[in-house]
């Protein structure tokens, strides 16, 4: 048998029929950490996936779910809970907290029960069934996503078959362009689909103030349009859970819009790897709830056959749970602190060393502190970062995206250093 | 989703549907982009039908035999001590020592895709040796076989076929179609019978195309438990090379099918010695007992390790907008027992007393059946292997099972062996008898 596969794997190569399928390149943000996993320079900065690090810049596991993991091994060690599949919308006790986690304890919506919700591989996962369901009901939709948004939007929306244009965003000195941005989605056919970022914008980390989100509700309106709110900072951004869904609210309970939020609970809970996330779509008809969920159900089934249980136990335990609520809270409070106060380092170091802004756009280094969330959307480009990664093993996104969370008091200044070699070696950013 | 309501025998259809909220009554009622003009209600399930039937009788010696999980011989779950030690260990030291929940990677956890791999393939297969796998983590059988056929119609084209044994889990069909492949069936399960049409089987097999996309069960064919012998594998693998089609294996139960893990993976082992081009998704769910926590893994044979690594690149094209990374729960289980010295083969001895009890279960069934004093042929009760027996019941039978005797199984007489226990073997036996003699 061995020989034969011998012959085979020898002859086969002329013969195989995956010889077309060709070497796809490493996903832009994934593929960061695995170069920098593979680098062996002590010194290394991974600046590059938005995962929380500590001041040491290492992963921190919540207290609260550390308490939430025991409390559910004590369970099932005693026999009290199984391992059996969940149904396909998911864990009912977390569906029945999830929602109100973004939309709040005074969701009318929620109170009227026009939420469909369904569990999700976090925020990828509940984007993916959204963009099906919005093939399968709106599939001449357009969908826009901002000018920059996290690449794996395009991927996704395009992978269920719609449609995707841009919206400006950004000016060139990184404040909204709320007039560009209002310009485009106005130029929207009707019927389009707006992906928005609920809070902490991924990666400019600049948001619109209550007011420009008030301006978006109108042409979202007038183009009755679908309004998709993508929710994977809460809480995590102001340290204030209530705050950071301000927008997801003000279009859901006051304006009493119809929208889909997706929420993942990846970076405000640290669950990274677990998963966890939901797709809440509300609707003005509670008859449609049920029949929506169907219908994300019959998307869901095809392809994981129903979600998995332990991320949503997680999330579930500690929500139901008082002093574990009390103390998830705090520690938001902890990370997004931490993320401020090494905002302010990173500029405060810069000032002294007298680094250039990356551009004569730039009056100063101010827009590190201004934004807001995981990421500074430093104003660098590839060639500053190429500079970055191969000279000072810093490791970002070739966008000048930095996650703030790899940033700690052992290493801001090595960064401020390097970020000034590689504006004196490659000169300032091109406008 | 028309598909599904075709399809009257589910294996595993979760309980999908809630019933219908009662309507808000507030006066005006806003007319909502989503009304029920343009979304309707999807197809009821029908197990879950089932079970809120069985759930709601009263009758004290009820069964449900429309289960697709194990159950003990009490009729309870059973998370099984090996997991439950695996478990424990994670709390106590971390995973690798260290607390993290960190993203795996979009092809999941080493450890366990190296465990895996070698579980399904043998510690000494060749393909292992050199490095000619595509791997990746999955969401258990359900997300390896959508992961195939994402990967076949993207790069055989939109509307390539796959050929599905006739019948299939119920799933697959709808699996297939969502990611872009349009289906075809083979010849296998004969009713006159009770077993494989074999005949059948080859003759589909030969007169497709050659370069066709085929689909095996490894083992405990769902819903039937009708498994090809050895000899016949053989010569169903000699013929697909011929063909030169393309097989992707579904393995949901390998250890759980016979008791020995070898063995059940000896069709899919022989596929891959005759050279086919072959594609596997492995199941963690049954001979894990780790349903929920939605674990599998995926991997695909490439001619050598350089086509292996342009596969895994494509892959990982597919998942990061399905899921960007899978769930690392379920696969630090399965590596923790896999690779500890002690838990694996206390493992092995737990998922062997599943599949020994199921197989004490047919024997039993059997045995009642001539008992009650039945004359018919019951041998497909002990010649089918795993979860599932096709007890050849009709509808109508089906009906009296559950009026006359408040025994609940599918229409198609689907028998869960799981739901069999020796404290109700004997009032099944003569219930069957009574239904079909």
């Amino acid at each position: 048998a061995d020989l034969r596969s011998t012959l085979v794997t020898t002859n086969s190569k002329k013969m195989s029929r995956w010889s077309h399928v060709t070497e796809a390149p490493p996903d832009p943000i994934l593929g960061v950490s695995v170069a920098f996993k593979a680098d062996t320079d002590a010194s290394k900065v991974n600046l590059g996936i938005g995962a929380y690090r500590d001041e040491n810049g290492k992963p921190w596991v919540l207290g609260c779910v550390k308490e939430a993991d025991k409390m559910i091994d004590a369970e099932l060690q005693a026999g009290k809970i199984d391992l059996e599949y969940l149904p396909v919308q998911g864990y009912q006790p977390f569906l029945d907290l999830t929602s109100e986690v973004i939309l709040g304890k005074e969701s009318k919506a929620l109170k009227e029960k026009r939420v469909a919700v369904v569990q999700s591989l976090s925020g990828t996962g509940a984007l993916r069934v959204a963009a099906e369901f919005i093939k399968m009901y709106a599939p001449n939709t357009v969908v826009y996503c901002s000018d920059p948004t996290w690449g794996n939007h395009f991927t996704i929306f395009g992978k269920a078959g719609l449609e995707t244009r841009k919206y400006r965003y950004l000016t060139k000195k990184m404040t909204l362009d709320i007039d560009g941005l209002l310009e485009d989605l106005k130029a929207a056919p009707e019927g389009a689909t707006f992906v928005l970022h609920t809070v902490a914008h991924n990666p400019s980390g600049v948001d619109p103030t209550q007011d420009q989100w008030k301006e978006i509700s109108k042409v979202a309106i007038a183009k009755k349009a679908i309004c998709i709110f993508d929710t994977a900072y809460q809480g995590y951004a102001s340290g204030n859970l209530d705050k950071d869904a301000w927008s997801v609210r003000y279009f859901a309970d006051e304006l009493g819009l119809e929208i889909m939020v997706t929420q993942s609970y990846s970076k405000n809970f640290g669950l990274y790897g677990e998963r966890i996330g939901a797709l809440n779509i509300v609707t003005s008809d509670a008859s449609t709830v049920p029949k929506i969920r169907s219908q994300l159900n019959g998307i869901i089934r095809p392809m994981i056959s129903n979600p998995q249980l332990h991320g949503a136990r997680l999330v579930a335990t500690v929500l139901n749970d008082a002093k574990l609520t009390k103390q998830w809270n705090e520690e938001l409070k902890i990370m997004s602190d931490r993320i401020v106060t090494m905002r302010t380092s990173l500029r405060d170091a810069l000032v002294k060393l007298g680094c250039q802004p990356p551009s004569t756009v730039f009056p100063d280094w101010n827009h590190i502190v201004d934004q807001i969330g995981m990421f500074a959307f430093t104003g660098l480009q590839a060639k500053h970062v190429d500079i970055l990664t191969t000279k000072h093993h810093i490791y970002c996104t070739k966008n000048g995206r930095f996650s703030m969370a790899g940033v700690n008091p052992g290493n801001v200044e090595k960064i401020a250093a390097a970020m000034k070699d590689a504006l004196d070696t490659a000169g300032p950013s091109d406008s | 989703r028309a598909l599904i309501s075709q399809v009257s025998d589910c294996a595993m259809l979760a309980r999908t549907l809630r019933t219908a909220a009662p309507a808000a009554n507030f006066g005006a009622r806003a007319m909502s982009r989503w009304n029920a003009e343009r979304i309707p209600m999807g197809p009821a399930d029908p197990i879950l039908g089932l079970n809120e039937q069985f759930n709601k009788d009263t009758f004290d010696k009820k069964i449900n035999l429309g289960v697709g999980a194990y159950r003990d011989d009490n009729g309870k779950p059973w998370v099984l001590p090996s997991v439950k030690a695996a478990e424990e260990k994670l709390v106590k030291e971390g995973w690798n020592g260290a607390f993290q929940k960190e993203y795996a990677g979009i092809t999941g956890i080493k450890e366990f895709n190296d465990a895996s791999v070698k579980f399904a393939y043998g510690a000494d297969s060749a393909v292992i040796k050199e490095k000619r796998l595509a791997v990746a983590q999955v969401l258990s059988g359900t997300g390896g076989g959508r992961l195939a056929f994402e990967f076949f119609a993207r790069f055989l084209g939109k509307g390539t076929p796959i050929y599905m044994p006739d019948p299939t889990w119920a799933n697959h069909l709808p699996m297939a179609k969502d990611a872009g492949m349009s289906l075809e069936t083979y010849r296998y399960y004969d009713k006159k019978t009770v077993g494989l049409d074999f005949a059948g089987l080859m003759e589909d097999v030969k007169g497709a195309p050659d370069g066709s996309v085929f689909m095996f069960h490894a083992c405990a064919h769902n819903p039937t438990g009708v498994d090809p012998t050895m000899e016949q594998w053989k010569e169903i693998s000699a013929l697909c090379k011929s063909k030169g089609h393309t097989l992707f294996i579904d393995t949901a139960y390998q250890g759980f099918a016979s008791g020995d893990a070898d063995k059940d993976a000896s069709a899919l082992r022989q596929f891959v010695a005759d050279g086919n081009d072959v594609c596997v998704a492995q199941s963690f769910a049954k001979n894990f007992g780790l349903y929920g926590d939605r674990i599998g893994c995926f991997s695909f044979v490439g001619s050598n390790s350089e086509e292996a690594e342009r596969i895994l690149s494509q892959l990982k094209i597919i998942i990061r907008p399905m899921y960007s990374n899978p769930p690392i729960h379920g696969a630090r289980i399965v590596a923790t027992v896999l690779d500890d010295p002690k838990l694996n083969p206390q493992w092995y001895a737990e998922c062997k007393s599943m599949a020994d009890r199921i197989i004490t279960m047919r024997d039993a069934l059997k045995s009642n059946l001539a008992k009650e004093g039945s004359v018919k042929n019951w041998e497909h009760v002990t010649s089918q292997i795993g979860m599932f027996c096709f007890s050849g019941m009709t509808p109508e039978q089906v009906g009296r099972m559950k009026d006359e005797f408040h025994i609940y199984m599918t229409k198609n007489g689907r028998i869960s062996m799981a739901g069999v226990t020796s404290k109700n073997v004997e009032y099944l036996a003569h219930a069957m008898h009574q239904c079909t003699k």
